[in-house]
């Protein structure tokens, strides 16, 4: 039973159909002959497709190989391009929650080209104070800034952020905003031109889709510097050339996922309700992270349902429920191969042990009452081992020659 | 059974959770996060905290067709085993970091969590033996290959601990036959190099590395009569035994080299003084502990037979030992006093000496004091 669909989500019937016959045909999109033609023709149908999706033209839809490419050109672009016309924009805000694409981006800059980042805090749910924000940019702070930065919903906890209220923000002082939307694209309603964002990362295998492909929306007056250099792709900002089958089946599987967003969105919510429910009527002490969806439905992501389990180490809760066929996660990316306490539980509040007991499912398009059945029925006793097997920080309880 | 096998992502454990699986155990494959920012690729000497070491750990799990997982064990290894290391060399003493490591964290820390998790037993690719009795209580045991026996940094596991314990490499005649075996199971590692030197010191400069944790200031060095005879930059950089690094800028009377024969940490004095003098004859031990059902004379008191070693691949000498029992601030420990037929070089306090009768580990216990009958007082 698969409860990580926010790592990625198996692939869509439309999206594998349009992926295995695109891939089939030959054909360089910037080439000038039939066969490159037919493949631009996909590549721009899809533009179209993608563009309608996600509400943009379809020239402010720059093609990438996933999330994390489209952040680093948003991030680094803008940066580059704001502190070249002005070279006292050196502040970057970023939200303390980000995903690390995001999070290393904006940390490389500050080491190597000067920037400055202001991590604006959140509050317990893991929302992003709009009071810090402001008072960064009063007083004639706004003038050092080069950009800001908020992922429109958190990949761990799934906290919705006030995108709207943060764009008017910092329109008030044009300073341009970039939303890591990855998460939230395809599972909640998104319009990039309604949100006024001057940039908005989304990617493939989060909806749907395969691997390796992704975009950024950009706004058609937004100035960027490009990362990666060459042949001058994709309005010169993304040079490389296009991969037509990964970007067909993307926008099968964006027009998918959009077309059904209206019955999917409260179908997942309710599988998700489910789970909320079986953890906190097996394991009374765990405490769900984020936004209570029966207080505040729109405040968190449909397929999300993220716990901390007191007393429990998440790698234990991990191995336990995989071993009875439930893939979950601990939520938090590992660094360097370690797993670490989440920075998103963290900066939410929570001290290192807490943060340590995270476990977070994620539910998608093939989600059923089935994997909620099969997950309710394993976590009692996983939870239980987990429990005695206790913390790997705390030192243990076998006596030995140096304890004795 | 179901078995834990640590994964290091050596050759050792590698073939050792083969064995396990070909055995008809359920095996699941965990490597140990033991550094918070380790390395990304392995350099040099050390092969077990990079994450080229995890991912080599993962593709032998792959081919074996068991789980795997990284567990973070980072938070315990600083505190039980580097920690412990640096205070130890604070305190003058000379640590062992690998059985500090099998101790509290492999068949400790790990041990306890598999065991919570519903494991029955750790396997690892040490090169040991557990032999089991009629009874269930296990022994362990020398290796097959003695040159490769490491049943001296397991030497400090305990009756519970060796329960749950199985090393799969035990009766392999050689090293070359893991090799081997690992090439023909087509696993990566085959031809991986051995590990050596300390997995949490990146270039091996272990005083380097200690002279960033611990004060070090400059002291004297001083001959076994107590004459002046050189200086250093801090005295906790020094092991006994130690020849090398010493720039003494008086020579010896007979012209021979000198060896570090003490290291006093409350003076910031180190003692040196000619090879004859590093001859040890009796040591006392603490943080005793028996590796399975104690012989009968720990009860009793009486001074038996047996063989001590000192060091990883240190040769075992004939001694004869007795337990005694000190009670302190109301708990009884027990103390181990030990008479070496054979006198050993290079003992520092901080050392295990592990006792051996036979192929069989007895028990062990950290050197408090080292005598040398030939140097009854150094001044």
């Amino acid at each position: 039973m698969y409860l990580d669909h926010a790592a990625t989500t198996p692939i869509s019937a439309p999206a594998l159909a349009a992926l295995t016959s695109v891939i089939a045909r030959s054909g360089n999109p910037s080439s000038l002959h039939g066969a490159g033609r037919r493949a631009r023709a996909t590549v721009e149908a899809s533009r179209e497709t993608i563009a309608k999706a996600a509400g943009a033209h379809p020239t402010e839809v720059i093609f990438t190989s996933g999330g994390t490419e489209s952040d680093n050109l948003a991030v680094k672009g803008l940066f580059w391009s704001r502190n070249a016309a002005e070279p006292a924009r050196k502040r970057i805000l970023v939200s303390s929650v980000e995903h690390a694409a995001v999070q290393d981006t904006v940390e490389w800059l500050e080491k190597h080209e000067g920037a400055e980042a202001v991590w604006l805090p959140v509050d317990e749910s893991g929302t992003v104070s709009l009071a810090a924000l402001e008072k960064e940019m009063s007083d004639g702070g706004a003038d050092s800034i080069a950009l800001l930065t908020c992922m429109w919903a958190n990949n761990e906890v799934g906290t919705i952020q006030p995108i709207a209220e943060i764009v008017a923000l910092a329109s008030q002082h044009g300073i341009p905003v970039h939303s890591d939307a990855v998460q939230a694209f395809g599972s909640i309603p998104v319009n990039f031109k309604e949100s006024g964002l001057a940039a908005m990362s989304i990617s493939g295998h989060k909806i749907g889709g395969p691997v390796g492909v992704g975009a950024l929306l950009l706004g058609r007056a937004v100035k960027l510097t490009p990362v990666q250099h060459g042949g001058g792709q994709e309005r010169s900002v993304r040079s490389g050339t296009l991969d037509t089958a990964g970007i067909a089946a993307f926008a099968a599987a964006a027009q998918d996922v959009t077309d059904n967003l209206a019955i999917e969105n409260p179908r997942i919510a309710a599988l998700r309700d489910g789970i909320i429910a079986a953890v906190r009527s097996a394991v009374p002490e765990a405490v769900l992270r984020g936004v209570d969806p029966a207080v505040n439905p729109a405040g968190r992501l449909p397929g999300n349902a993220h716990f901390t389990f007191p007393g429990c180490e998440g790698d234990s809760l991990l191995f336990l429920l995989d071993m009875a066929g439930i893939e979950s996660s601990t939520g938090s990316a590992c660094t360097a191969g370690v797993p670490r306490p989440s920075h998103v539980l963290l900066a939410m509040g929570l001290d290192e042990d807490t943060a340590r007991g995270a476990q977070r499912f994620s539910l998608g398009h093939t989600s059923s009452h089935k994997d909620v059945d099969a997950f309710v029925a394993a976590l009692p006793d996983a939870h239980a081992r987990a429990k005695t097997a206790g913390m790997a920080g705390h030192q243990s309880s076998i006596q030995t020659a140096s304890t004795r | 059974m179901r078995v834990l096998a640590a994964m290091s992502g050596g050759v050792d454990s590698a073939v050792a959770a083969a064995r396990a699986v070909d055995a008809g155990h359920d095996v699941v494959g965990v490597h140990l996060a033991l550094s918070r920012m380790p390395g990304t690729l392995r350099t040099g000497s050390r092969g077990c905290c990079t994450v080229e070491d995890s991912n080599d750990a993962w593709r032998a799990c792959d081919l074996l067709g068991i789980p795997y997982y990284v567990w973070d064990f980072s938070e315990r290894f600083k505190e039980d085993v580097v920690q412990d290391f640096i205070d130890e060399y604070a305190a003058g003493r000379t640590p062992n970091p690998c059985m500090r490591c099998n101790e509290r964290i492999k068949f400790a820390a790990l041990l306890e969590k598999a065991i919570a998790l519903g494991f029955d037993a750790v396997c690892t690719g040490h090169y040991a033996k557990v032999i089991t009795d009629a009874d269930g209580n296990p022994e362990l045991h020398r290796a097959a290959d003695w040159a490769k026996d490491q049943s001296y940094v397991l030497g400090v596991l305990t009756h519970e601990q060796l329960k749950h314990s199985m090393f799969p490499l035990a009766d392999t005649p050689s090293k070359a036959e893991v090799r081997a075996e690992a090439e023909a199971r087509g696993l990566s590692v085959a031809k991986k190099p051995d590990s050596h030197d300390i997995c949490f010191i990146p270039d091996g400069d272990t005083a380097g590395w200690l002279a960033e944790k611990i004060d070090m200031t400059d002291g004297e060095i001083v001959d076994e009569t107590g004459a002046k005879v050189g200086g250093h930059t801090g005295s906790n950089q020094f092991t006994v035994g130690q020849r090398r690094g010493l720039k003494l800028g008086t020579p010896a009377a007979d012209g021979k080299p000198r060896f570090v024969l003490e290291i006093r940490p409350k003076e910031n004095k180190v003692i040196v003084g000619p090879h004859a003098l590093l001859a040890i004859d009796e040591i006392k031990g603490i943080k005793v502990s028996w590796a399975g059902l104690p012989i009968a004379e720990v009860a009793t008191g009486v001074e038996f037979d047996c063989y001590a070693q000192v060091r990883a691949h240190g040769d075992p000498v004939p001694a004869r030992a007795f337990v005694t029992e000190v009670t302190d601030d109301g708990v009884t420990r027990q103390r181990l006093n030990v008479t070496l037929v054979e006198p050993l070089r290079g003992v520092a306090p901080g050392q295990t000496i592990v006792l051996y009768q036979g192929s069989r580990v007895l028990g062990q216990a950290t050197i408090d004091t080292a005598r040398s009958l030939a140097r009854p007082d150094l001044p």
